[in-house]
């Protein structure tokens, strides 16, 4: 791998930038590997490249069957933060925020980590309680948290309708300060160019289609390109989670829904933070190519469609510019939709599975991109070790069954709710 | 999406409320339901990719319920049909 720094920069200047060289290769599969991943997003990406580094496992293929973070990781709004309040979810996406943290130099690749704060709005008495009763939870669990006065939201988002008259009059709201935005095709490229650099193999446009399974043991999975033997098989797959483990005889808690997002025209800078309002159905921020980013629910009905109904981005458009008034002036440029894991307690599944040697990571309803680094580092180590890691021994798929679910949101067993 | 509402015909899609799988049937007696039976109604979905059995609820219109066969690919709806009636039609 060519090392990415200011000295390689001016070298290639001076030679017009025409002798880069790839950033990873495009090999054809070897007949067997000691570890597949399925899903060629940033989870399996990120899982590969740990698996590699913190394990010296690098006899490894990552499989996709599109290209490179065509997913869920190229759609979500590119949001990242911890602020959560149970135990398991706590500690588990605040060690995903520290890797983060030093993520653009581990990978020497530049992800653009900006911690511009999240702000979550408080609409009424009610949600003000909760709110400071999770902020001093995550302040519990060295988490940090912020309380931001109506005042200083003022201050910090001008553009914010703080007005009484509002239709979801603000009351204040809840900052996790270290939290904010990456961008997101950087998180899979910069992992794929580090699990290349270890000879890891990525092998796009090649679909999974069956699996071989021999006394409840893994043996290697079927694809497009003809058998590929490997006795650990990880499936980082969200979205088709559903149809990889229907090949394994696996029924999982596991509804496919479909978000959508949207951006605007590009304008200069006018937001400098994330905000999010649950009550209003909207989270919003600023892109440094300066289009406002924005999403809301789910379409709330099954689907793999990948694109969505009008009525959603209508509510969406709706909420932003009820709390930002002077963006309804701004022109949509491009919606889409991306294909969400609803699991039925809201929380992800990391784990193994009934079959020997096949280890699930699903279920992330709509939090997956925030996780990314987190989940490939636990993931990692349950393939390497065959056992979780204490972080992610919460997640497993048998807590559906024994009752231990991670309902953060409290609102029970009903995928589309979370 | 335009839904045919069996009582008030085609009305847009805003005004209905999905509510789930209407293939799945709560046991007739919880109480003698292993741990593994009970997950198996109330976490664990087909989730097909293609058509789909539903229920739908015409929540701000008739507020009647009523089953649904759609495709979750094309979002293409091949019957509808009161909650007693057996959907048809679609390669299912």
């Amino acid at each position: 791998m060519k090392h990415y720094s200011i000295f390689s920069l001016t070298r290639n200047a001076l030679s017009h930038h025409e002798n880069w060289t790839e950033a990873w290769r495009s090999p054809e599969p070897k007949p067997e590997y000691d570890v597949i991943i399925v899903g060629g997003g940033g989870h399996g990406l990120s899982t590969a490249f740990y698996l590699a580094k913190e394990h010296g496992i690098t006899n490894i293929a990552v499989i996709e069957k599109g290209w490179l973070g065509g997913g869920n990781t190229g759609r979500n709004t590119t949001i990242v933060r911890s602020n959560y309040a149970i135990e398991g979810n706590a500690h588990f996406y605040e060690k995903a925020m520290d890797l983060w943290r030093g993520m653009t130099k581990e990978l020497n690749y530049n992800v653009m980590f900006s911690p511009r704060g999240v702000i979550n709005l408080a609409h009424n008495d009610a949600q003000v309680d909760a709110f400071q009763r999770r902020g001093n939870t995550m302040r519990l669990n060295g988490i940090d948290a912020h309380w931001v006065s109506l005042n200083e939201l003022r201050e910090r988002v001008p553009l914010l309708n703080t007005t009484k008259s509002a239709r979801y009059p603000i009351f204040g709201g809840l900052e996790q300060p270290k939290a904010g935005t990456a961008r997101h095709d950087a998180v899979a490229w910069g992992y794929a160019r580090g699990a290349d650099s270890y000879g890891i193999d990525i092998i796009q446009n090649c679909e999974v289609t069956g699996m071989k399974i021999e006394n409840g043991k893994m043996q290697g999975v079927e694809t497009t390109k003809g058998f590929i033997g490997s006795k650990k098989v990880g499936v980082a797959v969200a979205g088709h989670s559903t149809q990889l483990f229907d090949m394994a005889g696996i029924r999982l808690p596991i509804e496919s829904h479909l978000l959508q997002a949207m951006v605007t025209e590009p304008v200069k800078p006018a937001l400098d933070t994330v905000v999010t309002s649950g009550a209003a159905h909207c989270y919003i921020s600023q892109s440094d190519k300066g289009e406002m980013v924005f999403g809301g629910d789910i379409d709330f009905y099954n689907s793999y469609a990948q694109r969505g109904n009008y009525p959603t981005p209508e509510h969406v458009v709706t909420a932003a510019c009820e709390l930002f008034p002077a963006f309804s002036r701004l022109r949509l440029m491009r919606s889409w939709g991306g294909i969400m894991d609803m699991s039925t307690d809201g929380s992800p599944i990391i784990g193994k599975s009934p079959v020997d040697g096949l280890y699930i990571n699903a279920g992330w309803c709509y939090g997956g991109f925030k996780a990314t680094p987190g989940s490939g580092w636990v993931f990692a180590h349950t393939i390497a070790q065959d056992r979780p890691h204490k972080l992610n021994e919460c997640f497993s798929l048998n807590r559906f069954e024994t009752g231990h679910v991670l309902d953060e949101k409290g609102v029970g067993p009903i995928a589309k709710a979370h | 999406m335009l839904i045919k509402c069996p009582w008030c015909g085609d009305r847009s899609l805003a005004e209905f409320s999905y509510q789930g799988d209407a293939t799945v049937d709560r046991p007739e007696d919880p109480m003698t339901q292993s741990d593994a039976e009970w997950n198996n109604f109330l976490n664990l979905r087909d989730n097909p990719k293609g058509w789909h059995d539903e229920i739908w609820h015409h929540i701000s219109g008739c507020r009647k319920h009523f089953k649904m066969r759609r495709n979750t690919v094309t979002h293409e709806i091949a019957d509808i049909k009161p909650m007693d009636g057996a959907l048809q039609g679609g390669d299912k």
